[in-house]
C-alpha cells in the first residue's frame, strides 16, 4: 500500500479531487455507454420477436428469400405506435 | 482463403462466434482492467515530481491509446467496406464510432483535469491537445454522417471515405509531442525502448491498457450484434433466434 491510512488514500496528498473526478467520470460514462448498448440490444430483440410472433409458421417459407430493401425504420415506427395504442 | 474471408463477412457466422467470445472478453477484460487500476491507485509508488496526481495516468493513457487505435481499426474496416463491399466491415465502423467518441472525450477530460495540478491550466491550444480534439470531431462526424444517410450502401460508402480521410490525423497526434513544442510529455510506452518508469508503475498501466482493449472488443461485439439483428431482421436465422427457444 502506498498510503498510510484510508484518509490519506482519499486525500491523495491534496490531489484527491482531481484524481477522483477523473475516475468517477470515467466509470460513469463507461457505464452509461454499456447500459445504452444493452438497452438497444434488448429493444431490438424484443421488437424482432414481436414482429416474427405476428407472422405464423405459414409465412416462414418466404422469410429467407426476402432481401432487405431499405431501412427497418418503418417497422420500428409501426411497432411503436401499436404499443402506444395498447398503453392508452 | 477466400472461403474464410467470405465466412468472416457472414453476419450469421459472426453473431454465433461473437456470442461465444463475449463472456471471455468481458470477464478477462474486467479482471485485467480493475487489477491494473486498483494497483495503480493504491499500491504503485507516488511520482517524485507530480505526487499522486499522476495516478490519473491509469485511465488517461488507456483511453487515449484506445481512442487512436479504434480509429485505425475503423479506417481499416472502411477500406474493406470500399474495396470488398463487406457489410460486416461497415457494421464494425458504425458500432465502434460511439465507443471511440466516448474514449476520446475521456482522454481529453482526464487530460484536462490532470493538466490543472501539473501544468497549472485545464486547456492549452497546443498540438497534442488540439489534434486530439479534432479526433473527437472526426468521430462525431462519422456518427452524424452515418445516421444522416438512410440508404445503407450510400451511408456505408460516405462514412468509409470520411474515416479514411481523417486517418491523416493519427500520425499528427502521435508525433505532435516530437514535432512541436508542447506541454504534453512524450509517449509512456515505446516499442523500441524500455519504459522510463519503474515496473510498479508501468505493469499496472499495461494491464489497464490490455484490459480496456478486451472491454472494447466485448462492447463492440455487443453493438455489432445489435446492428446485425437490425439489418438481418427479415432473414430466417434471425427469426429462429428471436422466437421462444432460440439461443440469443
Amino acid at each position: 500500500m502506498a498510503f498510510e491510512s484510508f484518509d490519506a488514500f482519499i486525500a491523495m496528498g491534496g490531489h484527491g479531487p482531481y484524481v477522483w473526478a477523473c475516475y468517477i467520470v470515467f466509470f460513469a460514462l463507461s457505464i452509461v455507454l454499456i447500459h445504452w448498448s444493452r438497452v438497444q440490444r434488448k429493444a431490438t430483440l424484443k421488437r424482432l420477436a414481436h414482429r416474427h410472433a405476428g407472422s405464423g409458421k405459414g409465412n416462414m417459407a418466404g422469410t429467407e428469400d426476402i432481401e432487405r430493401t431499405g431501412r427497418t425504420g418503418a417497422d420500428f415506427a409501426r411497432v411503436k405506435s401499436s404499443d402506444q395504442i395498447t398503453d392508452g | 482463403m477466400w472461403q474464410i474471408f467470405h465466412k468472416l463477412g457472414s453476419p450469421k457466422w459472426f453473431y454465433g462466434i461473437a456470442s461465444q467470445l463475449m463472456p471471455w472478453l468481458l470477464w478477462i477484460g474486467v479482471g485485467l482492467f480493475m487489477a491494473g487500476v486498483v494497483w495503480g491507485l493504491a499500491f504503485a509508488p507516488p511520482d517524485y515530481l507530480q505526487g499522486n496526481s499522476y495516478r490519473i495516468i491509469f485511465i488517461h493513457v488507456p483511453s487515449a491509446f484506445l481512442a487512436q487505435s479504434v480509429y485505425i481499426m475503423m479506417a481499416v474496416a472502411a477500406v474493406v467496406t470500399l474495396v470488398w463491399r463487406m457489410k460486416l466491415a461497415d457494421v464494425f465502423v458504425k458500432s465502434a464510432a460511439p465507443i471511440g467518441a466516448v474514449l476520446t472525450f475521456l482522454a481529453l477530460f482526464t487530460g484536462a483535469v490532470w493538466g490543472k495540478p501539473t501544468w497549472g491550466t485545464w486547456w492549452i491550444w497546443d498540438a497534442r491537445l488540439t489534434s486530439m480534439l479534432i479526433l473527437l470531431f472526426l468521430y462525431f462526424g462519422a456518427i452524424a454522417l452515418g445516421s444522416a444517410i438512410s440508404d445503407e450502401k450510400s451511408s456505408a460508402r460516405a462514412v468509409a471515405v470520411l474515416v479514411i480521410v481523417g486517418v491523416v490525423n493519427i500520425p499528427i497526434i502521435k508525433y505532435s509531442v516530437e514535432w512541436w513544442n508542447t506541454l504534453h510529455q512524450p509517449a509512456t510506452f515505446k516499442l523500441t525502448e524500455k519504459p522510463s518508469m519503474p515496473a510498479e508503475m508501468w505493469v499496472p498501466l499495461l494491464m489497464a491498457v490490455l484490459g480496456l482493449y478486451l472491454l472494447f472488443s466485448w462492447l463492440v461485439c455487443l453493438r455489432m450484434q445489435t446492428e446485425v439483428l437490425v439489418r438481418e431482421g427479415r432473414t430466417r436465422w434471425v427469426k429462429e433466434l428471436v422466437q421462444p427457444g432460440g439461443s440469443r
